[in-house]
């Protein structure tokens, strides 16, 4: 919530992501993953694309605070993060949402650290 | 030119002379009749790790297996003395599965004071003890003492928990292990608890995922497209090779030779690698673990990328150099298919720098896993037509040699001696 009132998901200081933050700023690999296969390699690259070059200043921005007590705005920057890691196979090798040739297999993720 | 030397004898393979050279068959892997040997042979008779200790985190706390290879299904515990035990989690009373929850045929876990049956409510202390027998006047002279769960024998190694469906195992689990493996004891795997775990079902037999992750000589070609095209060219050009291979019966272990991605240049990297400090091998920045156990990298190859202990029959401990280790558990389900299960381990991240590096790192793992896994029902289904029964390995695909031949020879171990 910023101080306008407005809902916002991101730290203010990346107003500039918050049009990626409501489909991407997702707590589980089940949700980013499967999120990622339901979209279109041009959406991810536009996600990418827009995400990467801000990527150093949120990882400086989240260093700021303590680790094990995120305040929930640096939580779905962070989510945000790993989003674009899992968006990043799509954009820069793939060029597709799902590994090439992998149409009978899956690999579910069923535990993974908290943050 | 081998890149490293090669034994004396002239290959990896020749040091083991039981191996042979030859081509092999596949039909261990292929006949439903085969795998119901192996259940008997193998899987109700060698020792099979079922979790970790950190899984039991206290008092009371559990977790169900389903191990169908062995046709058991079992409850692990810790009791109040802290000791971890197994049993098979059936009640005595009319056989129901003891401990579930909503569905009988999914695994559970939890934490309990005790466990009591949903049909009678009879009840049993976590060491197993029958407590309680509702209207307990209307048996006959029962002696509740003689009327405990039934235990699996069960030991833990290095915080892995291991069971074994013997009525008496052949060997303790340490002398099962043999030094080769409890060698590794002092890595501090009890410290590296943020955990990222997979599981999938591959219609393939259990053996062929084996395969797959016992030799790399896939990694350039299978992989290749995971990487930017000059690395791809040049890993292909190169081919794959390791420094060492192990075998000490009935597990084997091959160690590689590390990739320095954070010296290369971009051209050689993918971008989210550069900015994660992450992939493949590891977070960039090597985690801080302390001395490493004599176990780890036994040859002392230099540079040493990884150590991937085959454990017998169906269980790999995979440490990385970079201060971080994988678990992968083939849990077979018929004779072609069977459960995988992967796990990635790290220290816990305390800082989110080390986090990112960890989410790329287990990320990449999961891409490559995709790959492998996919090329196994596309052998499994090839087999299966039997047009052909005869293939090459190569020297290194010698573990996948090993695999195959130690199954055979437990199948005709434990039927000869029943003979």
């Amino acid at each position: 919530m910023s101080a306008e009132g407005v809902n916002t998901l991101l730290p203010a200081e990346f107003a500039d992501l918050e049009p990626f933050a409501a489909k991407w700023c997702l707590a589980t690999e089940p949700e980013r993953y499967g999120t990622r296969l339901a979209s279109t390699t041009e959406e991810m690259q536009v996600f990418y694309d827009a995400v990467t070059p801000r990527a150093e200043a949120a990882m400086a921005y989240l260093s700021e605070l303590p680790y094990d007590a995120l305040p929930d705005d640096a939580l779905n920057l962070l989510y945000l993060l790993y989003s674009m890691i899992q968006a990043s196979f799509p954009a820069e090798i793939w060029r597709q949402p799902r590994v090439p040739d992998t149409g009978a297999t899956s690999f579910d993720c069923f535990i993974e650290p908290v943050p | 030119m081998p890149r490293f030397p090669k034994p004396p004898e002239g290959s990896w393979t020749e040091h083991y002379p039981g191996l042979g050279t030859g081509p092999v068959s596949y039909e261990d892997s292929i006949s439903p009749e085969y795998f119901e040997r192996e259940k008997e042979a193998i899987f109700k008779r060698a020792w099979l790790n079922v979790g970790r200790v950190e899984q039991l985190p206290r008092m009371g706390s559990y977790f169900t297996k389903d191990i169908k290879a062995a046709h058991a299904s079992i409850v692990v515990v810790r009791d109040k003395a802290g000791q971890v035990r197994a049993f098979h989690n059936m009640c005595r009373h009319r056989g129901n599965k003891l401990v579930w929850t909503d569905d009988p045929k999914k695994e559970s876990q939890g934490v309990c004071r005790q466990f009591a049956c949903k049909y009678h409510g009879w009840r049993y202390d976590l060491d197993g003890s029958l407590t309680f027998i509702q209207q307990e006047g209307e048996f006959f002279d029962v002696d509740k003492s003689q009327w405990g769960l039934a235990p699996v024998h069960c030991d833990v190694w290095a915080g892995f928990i291991f069971v074994n469906f013997a009525h008496e195992p052949k060997q303790p689990l340490r002398e099962f292990l043999g030094p080769m493996v409890t060698d590794l004891e002092g890595y501090p795997f009890e410290r590296m608890t943020a955990r990222f775990g997979y599981s999938t079902t591959v219609g393939a037999n259990w053996k062929l995922f084996m395969d797959a992750f016992a030799e790399f000589y896939h990694a350039p070609v299978l992989h290749g497209n995971q990487s930017p095209e000059k690395y791809s060219k040049a890993a292909l050009q190169a081919g794959f090779e390791a420094p060492h291979y192990q075998i000490e019966e009935p597990h084997r272990l091959v160690s590689t030779s590390g990739v320095r991605f954070w010296e290369m240049g971009a051209d050689m990297i993918k971008p989210m690698e550069a900015l994660t400090r992450g992939g493949l091998f590891g977070p960039w920045d090597k985690a801080d673990l302390g001395e490493m156990p004599k176990g780890v990298n036994p040859a002392k190859c230099d540079p040493w990328g990884l150590d991937s202990f085959q454990l017998f029959p169906n269980f790999v401990i995979l440490i990385w150099s970079q201060g971080w280790y994988l678990t992968y558990h083939y849990w077979p389900t018929s004779h072609n298919t069977h459960v995988f299960e992967g796990n990635v381990y790290f220290l816990p991240a305390t800082n989110i720098r080390d986090r990112i590096a960890q989410e790329m790192s287990a990320v990449t793992f999961k891409e490559f896993a995709l790959q492998d896994a996919n090329t196994l029902e596309a052998t499994q289904m090839m087999l299966e037509t039997r047009y052909v029964d005869r293939f090459l390995l190569n020297d290194q695909e010698i573990l996948c040699r090993h695999l195959h031949k130690v199954v055979g020879d437990w199948v005709n171990d434990y039927e000869g001696a029943r003979r």
